[in-house]
């Protein structure tokens, strides 16, 4: 394993639903490019739901019990010498768990009468102390340096033009945002950082209609192909999430699209890790882009970047 | 003719319960309609985001009835633009939530086809059933 400047980091890791049944592309390539950045995510034991959609109401501490229960695993992990000393951090990959967890975490640090009424409801639990702090994968990226993962980079995304899409939930509320609300530039350095050229482009964090693809497809429908259209206006062969929401409403819904605007062309969406895989010289087996809808190959293909 | 308002109790007591509940003091509300201009949501509304705001405000319980709420998918986009740093996602929560609140479902699983069920992410799924079922 190839280690920067010998610091290795073994840190707390919340998968969440999602990166276990549709979005294990996300997972698996994630895990894998960390490994070569010299992180080791140990996936919480015990986890459960993220407790995802963050709830808004003032009376519905009820809400919160699953957050801060995953809070406590990450205590647990402390404890039983999983990660390392003083790694009081958990680490997320999904946008709306991590927004959900920091949500929940940010509440109770405000309340402490929810934080006592949360933790007697658990009573056979340990108690929450507070401490954890939730972070998402840029995040870490960050702190490790982008100069840092260039270095490390085999392949360069030479002339790949990337859209970053943001989406909602890792800026917004700003109290929870890892960025600028209006205009960040976290995944930007990142594309930099593999190779890649960020586009400047206006939809990066329009919302892609989230949940309403269950029962009000139309809705997703509309502003997929209004984030998808003007990232193609801008000059972008592809778009990169984090998100698995997002990815399903953006890469899967084209096949929608494509049924009611036969016109429509379609664009090949990334996880943004999957890029990072590829660009860190991680095995193929592990970009995981039988999952992806549209096919991902071929423009990677076209560029030198994929051998055939 | 302009339209009287009659602020009478029972639009005090909502406007009240819809404060608390969403924790928002929606009285700070200036009307510039920031909220509606930067929603992407807004073209499938009945009424919009700052409408919702205004008849809350003078008690108007009529909202109830409007889609809004229910279009409005907790984005957050209205949330880090209010110059008054009003939360409106918050003040569609706190309605959705009081309809809810009375064992009325906004959707109805046996709706998802089979073939979509497969094909949804969890997260869309889980999401969904927070969002629009009590």
């Amino acid at each position: 394993m190839s280690v920067i400047n010998n610091k290795k980091i073994k840190i707390s890791y919340f998968p969440g639903c999602t990166l276990k049944t549709t979005a294990k592309n996300l997972e698996i390539s994630a895990i894998e490019s960390a490994k070569k950045l010299g992180i080791e995510m140990v996936e919480l034991s015990k986890w459960n739901c993220c407790g995802v959609v963050a709830s808004l109401t003032s009376d519905d501490l009820m809400k919160h019990l699953a957050p801060v229960r995953n809070l406590i695993r990450v205590q647990e992990m402390q404890k039983n010498k999983l990660v390392d000393e003083g790694e009081n951090r958990l680490l997320t990959l999904c946008s709306m768990c991590f927004n959900t967890l920091k949500l929940s975490n940010k509440r109770i640090h405000e309340n402490n009468e929810d934080l006592i009424s949360l933790n007697n409801f658990m009573y056979l639990e340990e108690d929450y102390e507070g401490e954890v702090e939730v972070i998402h994968f840029f995040e870490l990226i960050k702190e490790i340096g982008f100069e840092k993962v260039k270095e490390q980079a085999k392949t360069t995304l030479k002339d790949l033009k990337i859209a970053p899409y943001y989406g909602c939930m890792l800026l917004r509320p700003k109290e929870v945002g890892l960025d600028d609300a209006e205009s960040p530039n976290i995944m930007e350095n990142f594309i930099e950082s593999i190779g890649g050229t960020a586009i400047e482009w206006e939809a990066k964090s329009r919302c892609c209609g989230s949940y309403h693809t269950v029962n009000n497809k139309h809705i997703v429908i509309n502003l997929a192909k209004s984030i998808i259209e003007n990232a193609r206006k801008n000059g972008a062969e592809t778009i990169i999430t984090t998100c698995p929401l997002c990815a399903f409403n953006l890469d899967s819904r084209q096949k929608d699209i494509i049924e009611e605007f036969p016109d429509f062309v379609p664009m090949p969406i990334f996880y943004f890790s999957q890029l990072m895989a590829l660009a860190l010289g991680v095995e193929e087996k592990y970009f995981g882009f039988d999952d992806n809808y549209i096919d991902p190959k071929k423009i990677l293909e076209e560029k030198g970047l994929l051998s055939n | 003719m302009p339209k009287k308002l009659k602020f009478d109790y029972k639009g005090s007591e909502f406007l009240d319960k819809i404060v608390k509940l969403s924790g928002e003091i929606i009285t700070l509300c200036d009307q510039c309609g920031t909220c509606s201009a930067g929603c992407p949501f807004v073209e499938e509304m009945d009424i919009t985001p700052s409408q919702i705001m205004r008849k809350v405000l003078i008690g108007d319980m009529e909202v109830m009835d409007s889609q809004t709420m229910w279009i409005c998918a907790s984005c957050f986009t209205c949330t880090v633009r209010c110059p008054r740093k009003l939360d409106v996602s918050k003040v569609s929560e706190a309605l959705r939530q009081v309809k809810l609140r009375q064992a009325v479902d906004k959707m109805d699983i046996s709706d998802i086809s089979a073939e979509e069920a497969k094909r949804l992410p969890v997260i869309g799924l889980v999401s969904s059933f927070r969002k629009l079922t009590g």
